[in-house]
C-alpha cells in the first residue's frame, strides 16, 4: 500500500461510526445515479414477480402487492460513488414475503433482480433473506420520488445502493450467479461497503 | 424493442488496478475547475468515456477517493482529468488548490463499460457544463481514428467564460448553448428540442452528461424528439437539485 499523498489533510477524523471506510456523510441531500432515462411507470401496469428457481413463479399486481405485510426500515444507505446517508425511512414489504409465497428450491443460491428499464443487479440469496431486503414504495411517508425508484424499488441497505434496484419488476432466482449491468461494468458481485467491495477484485 | 437496454453477456469493458501515478502537468482551464494530466505506469488503455478514481490518503491513514471521467483519448501518453472544484469538496479542493506537478497520486481505473463510446457508431452527444468531460476524450478519440465524422455534440453551459474546452469543443463543430448570457444564435436558455433536431439522427447511440437536472431536462427533450429511451446513455453527477 502506497504511502500518503503528499499534502492531503483530509476532513475533520470525528468519523460517523456509521461510516463504512471511503464513505462520506451527504447530509440531507440524496444524489441520483442512473444510467438509463428515468422512466414514468403508472402503478397499474406495475407488477412484480418472482421466477427461476422456485416452486411456484408468482406475479403480484400494485394491489396485491400492497395486500402483504407491510414492513419499514429505518437506517443507513451508502452509494460505491462514496456517499453514505443516515437515518433513512423506506416502506414496502420484505423480500422474504415474497419469497415465502414462491418458495425457493434448494439449488437457488442467488438472485437477478431486473427493473422495468431492463436495469439488471446480482446479489446472493442469503443477502436478501432473514428480513435484509425490501420492495419499498414509500420514502420518509410519502410516495417514492421516480427519480428514486418510484414507483417500487429493492432496496438491500446492507449493500451498496446500486444492488437497490430501481423500478424493480423481477426477481429471478439462480442456482450460479451471473453479472448484472453494473457487474459485468467492473463492479463487484456482491458490494459490501464495509468490506469496500467496489470494483471487481476488491 | 428486440432486446432489453441492458442485455447480460456483454463484453466486458477494460479495467486497470491501482497505480502510482505522477502529476507532469497541472492547470486551471476556468476559475471553477482543474486540469490534472498524469503519468500512469503500466497504464491499462481506456475507453474514451471511462473514468478513473483517485485515491488520497493522509499521514494517519485516513483516505477520500472519488471517480473523475478522463478527457483523454486512448493514445494520448498521459491521462487527463477535468475536476470541477466543489465547496467543501474534500478531493476537489486538494486537487485544485495542492497538487504540483511531480507529486505522486494513487489513480485506478479505467473504470465503467457503460458510458462508452467505441469508435465506430454514430452518436450523438449531449452535455451540461462539466459533463463534457467524457466528450472530450470522445472527440479526441474520433480526431484520433480519423472518424470525427461520427460524432454530433450539444453542450449547454451558463456563461462561455465557464465552460472547459470551450476551443476545442467548437472546433469539433459542438453547438454551444449558454443559459445566462447571449450566444449569438438563439437567446439564453435551457436546451430544447430545436436545439437538438438538427443533430439528431436515427441510428444514433445519444449520449447525455450533466447535473441531474440537466440530465433529467436533457433526456426528456429527446425522448420527446422520439429518441427510443434504450438508445439513451446517462451520467450524472453532483447533487439531486430537488427536495427529495
Amino acid at each position: 500500500m502506497a504511502g500518503p499523498t503528499r499534502g492531503f489533510l483530509g476532513r475533520s477524523r470525528e468519523r460517523d461510526p456509521r461510516l463504512p471506510p471511503g464513505q462520506y456523510d451527504t447530509g440531507k441531500d440524496w444524489p441520483v445515479l442512473t444510467a438509463e432515462p428515468t422512466p414514468r411507470i403508472s402503478p397499474e401496469t406495475w407488477s412484480i414477480t418472482v421466477d427461476g428457481r422456485v416452486e411456484q413463479p408468482t406475479t403480484w399486481s400494485w394491489d396485491e402487492a400492497h395486500a402483504l405485510p407491510r414492513s419499514e426500515y429505518r437506517g443507513d444507505i451508502h452509494c460505491v460513488t462514496t456517499w453514505s446517508k443516515f437515518g433513512t425511512w423506506f416502506a414496502g414489504i420484505s423480500v422474504d414475503s415474497l419469497l415465502d409465497a414462491a418458495r425457493p428450491t434448494g439449488d437457488a443460491h442467488f438472485v437477478m433482480a431486473t427493473s422495468k428499464t431492463g436495469y439488471t443487479t446480482n446479489l446472493p440469496l442469503e443477502d436478501v433473506t432473514g428480513g435484509k431486503a425490501w420492495v419499498v414504495w414509500e420514502y420518509e411517508g410519502g410516495p417514492l420520488p421516480v427519480e428514486h425508484g418510484g414507483p417500487v424499488r429493492l432496496l438491500v441497505p446492507h449493500l451498496y445502493f446500486w444492488k437497490s434496484a430501481k423500478w424493480i419488476t423481477r426477481l429471478t432466482l439462480m442456482n450460479r450467479d451471473q453479472p448484472g449491468f453494473w457487474e459485468q461494468n467492473g463492479y463487484h458481485d456482491r458490494g459490501d461497503p464495509w468490506l469496500e467491495q467496489r470494483y471487481q477484485g476488491d | 424493442m428486440t432486446e432489453p437496454a441492458f442485455g447480460l453477456g456483454g463484453r466486458r469493458a477494460p479495467a486497470g488496478g491501482w497505480r502510482t501515478a505522477t502529476v507532469r502537468e497541472i492547470d486551471h482551464p476556468t476559475p471553477r475547475t482543474v486540469r490534472v494530466r498524469l503519468e500512469v505506469p503500466d497504464r491499462v488503455d481506456h475507453l474514451a468515456g471511462q473514468h478513473y478514481v483517485v485515491r488520497l490518503t493522509a499521514e494517519d491513514g485516513y483516505r477520500a477517493q472519488r471517480s473523475y471521467s478522463l478527457a483523454s483519448s486512448p493514445g494520448d501518453p498521459l491521462v487527463e482529468l477535468l475536476v470541477e472544484r466543489l465547496d467543501d469538496g474534500e478531493v476537489s479542493g486538494y486537487l485544485a488548490d495542492v497538487v504540483e506537478p511531480g507529486d505522486e497520486l494513487q489513480v485506478r481505473g479505467p473504470i465503467g463499460g457503460w458510458f462508452v463510446w467505441e469508435g465506430d457508431s454514430p452518436a450523438l452527444l449531449v452535455g451540461g457544463g462539466t459533463g463534457v468531460v467524457p466528450f472530450v476524450s470522445m472527440l479526441r478519440t474520433a480526431a484520433e481514428l480519423g472518424r470525427a465524422d461520427l460524432l454530433r455534440l450539444a453542450v449547454s453551459t451558463r456563461t462561455r467564460a465557464e465552460l472547459p474546452y470551450l476551443a476545442e469543443l467548437q472546433a469539433a463543430g459542438a453547438v454551444v448553448l449558454t443559459t445566462r448570457e447571449p450566444s449569438g444564435i438563439r437567446p439564453p436558455g435551457r436546451l430544447t428540442a430545436a436545439d437538438l433536431v438538427p443533430l439528431w439522427e436515427p441510428g444514433q447511440d445519444v449520449f447525455v452528461c450533466g447535473s441531474t437536472p440537466f440530465a433529467e431536462s436533457a433526456t426528456r427533450v429527446l425522448t420527446g424528439l422520439g429518441v427510443p429511451a434504450p438508445a439513451i446513455r446517462v451520467e450524472r453527477f453532483g447533487p439531486s437539485g430537488s427536495a427529495a
